[in-house]
């Protein structure tokens, strides 16, 4: 079936080497788009002329545009446009964070505006000032309801990764691209039991965090 | 007896729509007026500039002596003295019954959490709730809410409820039991504003009742002569909608 090639020298090391790579780039771009997007987001509430045309551009382009597309033109596009010689790493967390900007972005605006202003008023009736009212009653809410789907931002992020390999970054994918064309001869039937590691890894990856969010949702549940 | 409210010659206008003006009212400690009205007459607008919750454009609004005014640096405390519970359940979603009831005591006047906790579950029993203060809203029923959206005020000490309509989004079952509620607080010598289309409730709460129509008071009296003795065709009118 083709599990022998993966314990041959290093090679699961190396497997998981790939993962470590893809969950850096995942990670690191989650931190960026989460600072990013909840800024953005409440700029989209200000109801600013200029701020949502441009954010609603920003919005579209994102969704029509494949990640691939964006990978493409950072990466090799700016080093022959601009000259600049970006690292692949660099570029690939440069795209995972505009794409993931934008939906974090999306999301804070639309639990921002889902809190009733009910809720803001009974707070400040209570006495409570802008600021314990935003810690306190605002912010919560919003957490609680932004959580499960940022999760799922996530773990749709880690799935996406496998594209950047297109870029040369080595990856689990391209990990098992590799282990396979190592053993073309010896081990025929490689792909299927690499492939199959490497789903499961993917599942191991995303998983727990499915769960965490299904967990937080019942937990939170309004 | 002391007066602690005192409304002079307010006016609210949106743009160029006037909700009310020359607005006259005088709540001493102590007493429970009732505002009835029609649907947007205004009634609710009024109750919501008393705590600064909407801006007057004109004339002012002195609570305790201190000016109501939402610009002002001691507005937290002006609005501490004036416990206002609304129509829809406004409870706090993400806290438990006794979590809601603590927020303001414990931040905003920064009393000890034993305290506050103690004179809660008083509180809650004291409306039948006492079994619930773990329960999030989302587990009440709409009256159980009610009652403790009332609780919530208490706990902060006002000088001054307003109650905005706080029985119209029930249950008809579950009116009584939030009314039985108020009905305790009016014995117990609160001061109250209330606005309500629970004509029957009013009659028996009230000290003194205010009919608002088209943005000014019509009428004002004692419950008595304010339903059995009307003196404008106005108040009649609205009056007589409420029987068949």
């Amino acid at each position: 079936m083709g599990f022998e090639v993966l314990l041959k020298g290093n090679n699961m090391i190396r497997l998981l080497t790939g993962l470590a790579v893809s969950l850096k780039i995942s990670f690191v771009s989650v931190a960026i788009s989460i600072v990013l997007g909840v800024a953005l987001g409440i700029l989209m509430t200000l109801k600013n002329p200029v701020i949502t045309v441009v954010s609603r551009i920003y919005l579209e382009i994102v969704r029509i545009m494949p990640q691939m597309v964006l990978l493409f033109i950072v990466y090799f596009g700016t080093t022959k446009a601009l000259g600049i010689n970006l690292e692949a790493e660099t570029a690939a967390v440069i795209v995972f964070s505009f794409w993931g900007t934008a939906e974090m972005a999306d999301l804070v605006r639309g639990a921002l505006l889902s809190i009733p202003a009910i809720q803001y008023e009974s707070s400040i009736s209570l006495g409570l000032n802008k600021l314990q009212t935003y810690i306190y009653v605002i912010i919560p809410q919003i957490i609680r309801r932004m959580i499960p789907l940022s999760i799922n931002l996530i773990t749709r992020m880690i799935k996406t990764t496998s594209l950047v390999m297109m870029i040369g970054i080595v990856e689990v994918l391209k990990v098992g691209q590799q282990i396979i064309e190592a053993n073309r001869k010896a081990s025929p039937t490689a792909a299927f039991g690499v492939f199959l590691v490497i789903f499961l890894l993917y599942f191991a990856a995303c998983w727990p965090i499915s769960m965490l969010s299904r967990y937080l949702e019942k937990k939170w549940e309004t | 007896m002391e007066e602690i409210l005192k409304v002079n010659n307010v006016c609210k206008r949106y743009e160029d729509i006037t909700v009310f003006e020359n607005m006259n009212l005088t709540v001493k400690r102590g007493e429970v007026v009732v505002i009835v009205g029609p649907s947007g007459c205004g009634k609710s607008t009024f109750l919501r500039c008393l705590n600064a919750l909407e801006d007057i454009q004109d004339g002012e609004i002195l609570l305790e002596g201190e000016k109501v005014d939402s610009a002002s640096k001691n507005i937290g405390n002006i609005r501490e003295k004036a416990g206002m519970v609304f129509q829809s359940y406004d409870l706090f979603p993400h806290l438990t019954v006794l979590q809601n009831l603590m927020l303001a005591p414990v931040k905003v006047k920064k009393r000890d959490k034993k305290e506050v906790e103690k004179e809660a579950l008083g509180l809650l029993e004291r409306v039948g709730l006492l079994t619930k203060k773990d329960s999030f809203p989302r587990q009440l029923s709409g009256g159980q809410k009610q009652r403790v959206a009332i609780v919530r005020a208490l706990i902060m000490h006002p000088e001054i409820l307003l109650l905005d309509e706080i029985t119209a989004a029930l249950d008809p079952e579950m009116v009584r039991e939030v009314l039985d509620v108020v009905l305790s607080l009016a014995k117990e010598g609160r001061t109250m504003i209330i606005v309500t289309h629970e004509m029957q409730f009013a009659r028996a709460v009230a000290d003194r009742m205010v009919f608002i129509d088209n943005g000014r008071i019509v009428e004002e009296g004692e419950p008595k002569e304010f339903f059995d003795n009307p003196k404008t065709d106005r108040l009649r009118q609205f009056l007589q909608t409420f029987s068949y």
